[in-house]
């Protein structure tokens, strides 16, 4: 099982600009002063050894889409922010499993940020394609139809030449796809959302995002205890610190790195990524972020260690 | 001491110690008029995710009631995790309890200076 992540970023896109890019060939080139490099091989090994993540790469600005590669013949992945966009053009592109491609699509909610990358999503436009979206709220064809239509965007739902059909779950009861078996869990958030836990083969990826923690509901913390139990990967909404979502952001659906390091633990996860990142934060500030928690999981663990990433655009975890 | 109580916690705040600790501790900050209250963490060992939670908890009715309300002498876990949570900037932090004193009472400072 392979985990692709196409977008990684909360509530809206945040491209790097101009400045951040200068910064980061400023803080390089410095770094690099007095060095020559023959080969394009010397000047990566310069970037990935030399270089910290914030000033060598980038951790991009995609709003979320993660790609859920089990091996089957046919796509699936979670949400449909504006990195589906580099989905979709990947997908055509890759030489073709089956004459007619089949895309499945888990929607955690319909909030803008994890839609906006349906309109331009190419495969939906080309006839023989055939889009499946899967989830737990009733209107989510009615939410895409809606960014379709005038004014908002040129080209209306119906105009699509691709196959798009929707099976809308029943919360708690696993469905089978792509030969995976995949949960859902109803989560805290505005109008709700749902995770989704992928299962094939003993390995498990779990998909949670926006979904705020109460911690005054015991119930709902084992309910997610139990969902996250055993793990590979936890995907896992840390967009706020705790201080923030317990109080100016109360309410708001987010959660926290010191939460989500808490329920690995007790859930026996193996691997947290976190993910939908303050478009507010940059790249330092997602890496200090990295840096913290990692060190909170030192210092709250008391069995095996929890490894934590921090969700980029590009990235991929193999289980 | 003086004006303001001190409360002193021993070992982890955590699941399992927060709701006694919450109960404690918002009977002494919710009172007419507010209250002032120190709380000496040097004895604290770990705090949880619901231990900081009952801080603010208990920050919130303390400020709601015109009260004042710190926590002092944090040992280094602790103070790692009040950073990493940004706690720091929920409820006043303090290096030892005498400057937690201080920074609510003189008279409170003074007795300690005292001896009690």
């Amino acid at each position: 099982m392979l985990v692709r992540f196409w977008g990684t970023r909360g509530s809206l896109p945040a491209p790097l600009g101009a400045a951040a890019v200068r910064e980061k060939l400023r803080e390089a080139l410095l770094k690099a002063s007095g060095r020559r490099f023959e080969t394009d091989a010397d000047a990566d090994a310069f970037i990935d050894l030399e270089l910290d993540f914030a000033t060598g790469s980038t951790f991009g600005g995609n709003s979320p889409c993660v790609e859920i590669d089990a091996g089957s013949d046919e796509f699936v992945f979670c949400d449909l922010g504006s990195g589906l966009r580099a989905f979709g053009n990947y997908a055509m592109a890759k030489p073709k499993r089956r004459k007619d491609p089949v895309y499945h699509a888990f929607v955690s909610h319909m909030h803008w940020d994890h839609i906006m990358g349906f309109p331009f999503f190419v495969p939906a436009y080309v006839p023989g394609h055939r889009t499946i979206i899967h989830g737990c709220h009733p209107n989510i064809e009615a939410a895409l139809r809606r960014q379709h239509a005038a004014p908002s965007f040129p080209v209306e739902y119906d105009q699509l030449g691709g196959t798009i059909v929707y099976d809308i779950m029943t919360p708690g009861m696993p469905v089978q796809v792509a030969g995976m078996t995949v949960h859902s869990i109803p989560q805290y958030h505005s109008g709700d959302s749902f995770g989704y836990r992928f299962e094939k083969d003993g390995k498990t990826v779990v998909y949670s995002t926006d979904s705020e923690h109460k911690l005054d509901n015991p119930e709902h913390t084992e309910a997610f205890v139990e969902f996250f139990r055993g793990a590979d990967v936890v995907i896992f909404d840390t967009m706020y610190s705790l201080a923030d979502a317990l109080t100016i952001r109360q309410d708001w659906g987010h959660s926290s790195n010191i939460v989500a390091v808490e329920l690995c633990h007790r859930a026996g996860v193996k691997t947290l990524c976190l993910f939908h990142h303050d478009p507010n934060s940059d790249d330092r500030a997602i890496a200090t972020l990295h840096d913290e928690t990692v060190r909170f999981e030192e210092l709250s663990r008391e069995s095996s260690p929890l490894r934590v990433l921090a969700a980029y655009d590009g990235m991929e975890i193999r289980l | 001491m003086a004006d303001v109580t001190v409360l002193k916690a021993v070992g982890r705040l955590d699941q399992d110690a927060s709701a006694a600790f919450q109960s404690r501790l918002v009977g002494l900050v919710d009172v007419p008029g507010g209250a002032k209250v120190a709380l000496d963490f040097g004895l604290v060992d770990y705090v949880s995710s619901v231990g900081l939670r009952t801080l603010m908890v208990a920050a919130k009715k303390s400020k709601a009631g015109g009260g004042k309300i710190a926590v002092a002498a944090l040992t280094p876990v602790v103070r790692e995790i009040f950073e990493i949570s940004r706690f720091n900037f929920v409820i006043p932090v303090f290096a030892d309890l005498r400057a937690s004193l201080l920074s609510m009472s003189a008279d409170a400072a003074v007795a300690f200076d005292a001896g009690g």
